[in-house]
Parts: C-alpha cells; structure tokens; sequence
C-alpha cells in the first residue's frame, strides 16, 4: 500500500509538471516549487554528511584523538583543518568590508583546478584525440574502415581549416573550409538528434511510470 | 487561409498531444523492433564476454534518477552479464544516488526467473561502496589507493573486511571499469584520469545528449561506448534479454517518426507559402 501510495504521488507530481504544456497554473508553480526545494535540501544534507563531516570532521577527530591519546602529531589529519579555513574565508563575501579576503580562497581553486587540468586536458582531449586520427587511409579487405577512416581525417583537417582565419577564405583553401562546414553542420545535426532521442526517452520513462502508477490504481479499485 | 498557412501557425500544444500519443499508445504493445548492433555496443559485450570468472569489474554509476530511462536499463544489462558470467562487482558512484540506482537494477534483476536462484553474497561477489564527493579527485585518488577515498562500503564495512576487496589496491588490481554516466562528473573525467592517467580499460553508458561528446574517445581511449536508449537495447539484444530498453525502442521509433513527419511538413509549409509572403501576405 505504501508503495502504491508513493507512486501515485509521483504521477500526480509529474502531471503537475506535465500541465505546465498547456499553460502555466498554480499546480504547475506547486510542484516546481517543491521539486527546487526538495534539491536544495537534499543538496545541503549531502554536502553536510559527505563533505562536511566525512572528509574533515571525521578525519580532524582522528588527528585530535592521536594527540590527545598518543601525543603524536598526525599532519595528514590535520590538513583537513586548512581546507575548512579556507573554506570559511569563502563564506566572507558576505561581508563587504572583508569580503576581499575570499578571493584567497577563490585562488586557491581557480589556480588548483587549472594546474590539475592543463596537463590533462593537454593529453587526453589534445594529444590523444591528434594521436587518433593518425589512421591509415587505405585498409586492405575492409572498404567500410577505410571510408570510416578517410571521412575521420577529412573532416578533422576541414573543419580545423574553417577554425583558421589568418587567410581569407578563397579559393581552394575556402572551398575547403566550405566542406569543413559542412561536416560541422552534420555534426550539429547528429548532435541535435540525439538530444531529441534522450528527450524522448524522459518522456518514456514519465508515461511508463504513469502507466505503472495507473495499472496499481486499477488493482486497488478491483 | 490555405491549408500550408494554418499550418505554420498551428497551436505547439496540438503537436505535444500528437508526440504524447505517439509515445503512451505504442507502450500498451508488445513489438520487439529489429535492432542492429553497433560496432562500440558489440565491442563491449565481446570484452565482458572475454573475461574469465571471477575478474573484478568496477561499475561506476555516476547518474540519478533523472536519467533513469536511458541508463537504467543499460545498468540492468550490465548487471546481467556479469551476474551470467560469474565476475565480481564493484560498485560506486560520483554522484550522491548513483549507488542507490546500483543496488535498485541489482534488486530487480535478481528477481528474474534466469536470475532468481542466484545467490550473491555481498562483499563476495558484489559491493557496494557507495558516493564519493570529490569529482574527478576521486578518480584521480582511486587510480593510487581505492581506500583513500571509500574506506568503507555504504553500509559503513571497512574495506579491509570485505573480501572482495582484498588485494584490490587501485586500478591495476581492476580488470575492467564500466562508466554509466549522465553528464559531470562522468566519462570524460574516466577518460581523462583513469583511462589517460592510470591505463585503465574503460567503456561506457551514456545518455544520448551526451554521447556525441564521448565518440570521439573510441576505440582509442574508450573501448565502446553505449549511447542512449538505443545502445541499451542493443546490449539486451546481445544478451539474449529484450527488456526495459528493446520494449521502450518501440515508442522511441514512433515518437521519432512523428517529429520527423512534423519536421517535413512544417518545411514543405514554410517554402510553400514563401511566395505568398513575399508579395506582403501574411508575415
């Protein structure tokens, strides 16, 4: 029953949401409203649990019980303690008179996360991705992989040459740039089509639930 | 006003009714369509199928409910393999419900009449390690030491007391790493830190929104790739089970064809009464 009872508040929520196609409404505004703060709390108490208590507080605790059992200063629990600092400074910007202060902590992840992915993005989406159109043009006994391949390089040097605007695009090097664009609009278009597919198959998912939702209502009227 | 004029001005809320027909009537029918496999689906099956018993496969569930058509069933499928052929599940998530969308596909396929008599001990044969925050940090961690950043399982069992995690250090302790991903953190994060980084061997479950953005990763980087509701009945056909994703294809095709047909026509109106518009009808 409780499960039954779930589910239909599930579909009466989705319908909420769903009314929305034909004009907004006050059951539409309900719903969107209960969704944001669902996440919204859902979001805190995650970040709390996970964050907060898990990847400082609890490690800080295991710092403090060395001290104050062992006498042993355990650096490694202790770092937490400079992200959590950081963190707070973060929180100044609500502060106008020292929010300056924040940017400190706003530095520290800025310049983090580019050191972190400068490399990385270097290899995996530069190198690499230069590293696999290097294939052979010509595959013996496989025409389908030698078109593939010759489709992969033609398209990956064409649309790199309409990227390049230091010459006018004329003549060869514009026709060129021409075919360049037009891979790029059939990726566009590959592109486009699969966001309607996933579209579509939310929109499954919902009408399936609202199906199942519906099949237990019957059940219960039997 | 012509035929073609109305048309161009019909009411979106008359072609919603159309799309939402064309999705609801179709689920009432049972049509397994003929679906084609795809070299980066059949690639995939062929690596889980080459695996020999008992081979660790860390299954990343970094979606939530939100993207549940699409991956649920490839989740579901996965599950089945490995279940049929026997190899030892670790599962986890980057995203906070990712691993309650784990233990829910494991839940339902374990109640399937070719998976019923199972039985599963978890921390033998599966575990479960729950959310970990931290994005791709968490991956760059997991490459020198898994215990770093789950130092238990989600029901709070420290590694060392599982045993299927015994002697499993980091990634090179993993046979196989399969991404079921929804957007950020996700696959390209897989790629780029555990695949690029570490050397692991990786494939992947994508919504469809996202998975243009991660064929360019195959076969190099990404050894197959499952994109959309698509890639997850091709693996159902595969394994020899039609289920959620071959009975949703249906629906898919016809809602497909609607928009097409709406695409076409709406076309053919436009260019029909161009003329009509450029002599100062209406605009």
């Amino acid at each position: 029953m409780s499960e039954a009872i779930g589910l239909w508040i599930g579909a009466l929520l989705t319908l909420g949401i769903f009314s929305f196609l034909y004009k907004d409404n006050p059951l539409y505004k309900f719903c969107e409203a209960l969704f944001v703060g669902i996440s919204a709390g859902y979001f805190v108490v995650i970040s709390y649990w996970q964050i907060i208590v898990a990847k400082m507080v609890d490690v800080l605790r295991v710092g403090f019980d060395y001290w104050i059992v062992l006498r042993y200063f355990d650096f490694q629990s202790w770092l937490p303690l400079l992200g959590g600092v950081f963190g707070i400074l973060m929180l100044l910007r609500l502060f106008p008179k020292i929010g300056w202060i924040s940017r400190w902590s706003l530095a520290l992840v800025v310049g983090t996360t580019a050191g972190l992915y400068f490399t990385v993005y270097l290899v995996s989406n530069g190198m690499m991705q230069v590293k696999s159109t290097i294939i052979p043009l010509y595959v013996a006994g496989d025409m389908s992989t030698t078109i593939g391949n010759i489709v992969v390089v033609l398209g990956t040097v064409c649309g790199l040459i309409y990227f390049f605007f230091s010459k006018e695009h004329k003549g060869v090097f514009g026709g060129v740039a021409k075919i360049g664009i037009w891979f790029i609009m059939i990726t566009f278009g590959a592109s486009f089509g699969y966001t309607v597919m996933s579209r579509m198959s939310l929109l499954i998912g919902r009408m399936d639930y609202l199906g199942i939702s519906f099949g237990e209502f019957l059940k219960l009227l039997k | 006003m012509n035929f073609f004029e109305k048309l161009l001005v019909i009411d979106r809320r008359v072609i919603f009714l159309f799309v939402a027909v064309a999705i609801a009537v179709p689920l009432f029918f049972k049509v397994n369509l003929k679906v084609d496999i795809t070299p980066e689906v059949r690639k995939v099956y062929d690596i889980m199928e080459n695996l020999p018993e008992g081979s660790k496969v860390l299954v990343a569930f970094d979606y939530d409910p939100g993207s549940m058509p699409e991956l649920q069933p490839m989740a579901e499928s996965f599950i089945r393999h490995c279940i049929r052929k026997k190899l030892k599940m670790i599962i986890m998530g980057l995203w906070p419900q990712g691993f309650i969308q784990a233990n829910q596909a494991l839940e339902k396929v374990l109640k399937e009449e070719e998976f019923k008599d199972v039985k599963l001990e978890e921390g033998v044969d599966w575990v479960n390690l729950g959310y970990a925050a931290g994005n791709e940090v968490v991956i760059e961690r997991m490459g020198s030491d898994i215990s770093a950043v789950f130092a238990a399982d989600y029901r709070g069992m420290k590694l060392g007391n599982l045993p299927l995690m015994k002697g499993v250090k980091n990634f090179s302790n993993i046979d196989f790493i399969y991404n079921l991903s929804a957007g950020y953190p996700g696959t390209q994060e897989w790629v780029q830190f555990a695949v690029d980084k570490f050397g692991a061997k990786l494939a992947a479950g994508n919504t469809a929104v996202q998975a243009p953005l991660i064929y360019p990763f195959y076969p190099k980087q990404l050894l197959g790739v499952l994109g959309g509701m698509k890639g997850a009945a091709e693996y159902e056909v595969l394994m020899g089970i039609p289920a959620t994703g071959v009975k949703y294809m249906f629906s898919q095709s016809v809602a497909h064809g609607v928009v097409c047909f709406f695409v076409i026509i709406g076309n053919l109106a436009f260019f029909l009464t161009r003329g009509k518009r450029k002599s100062g009808g209406q605009k």
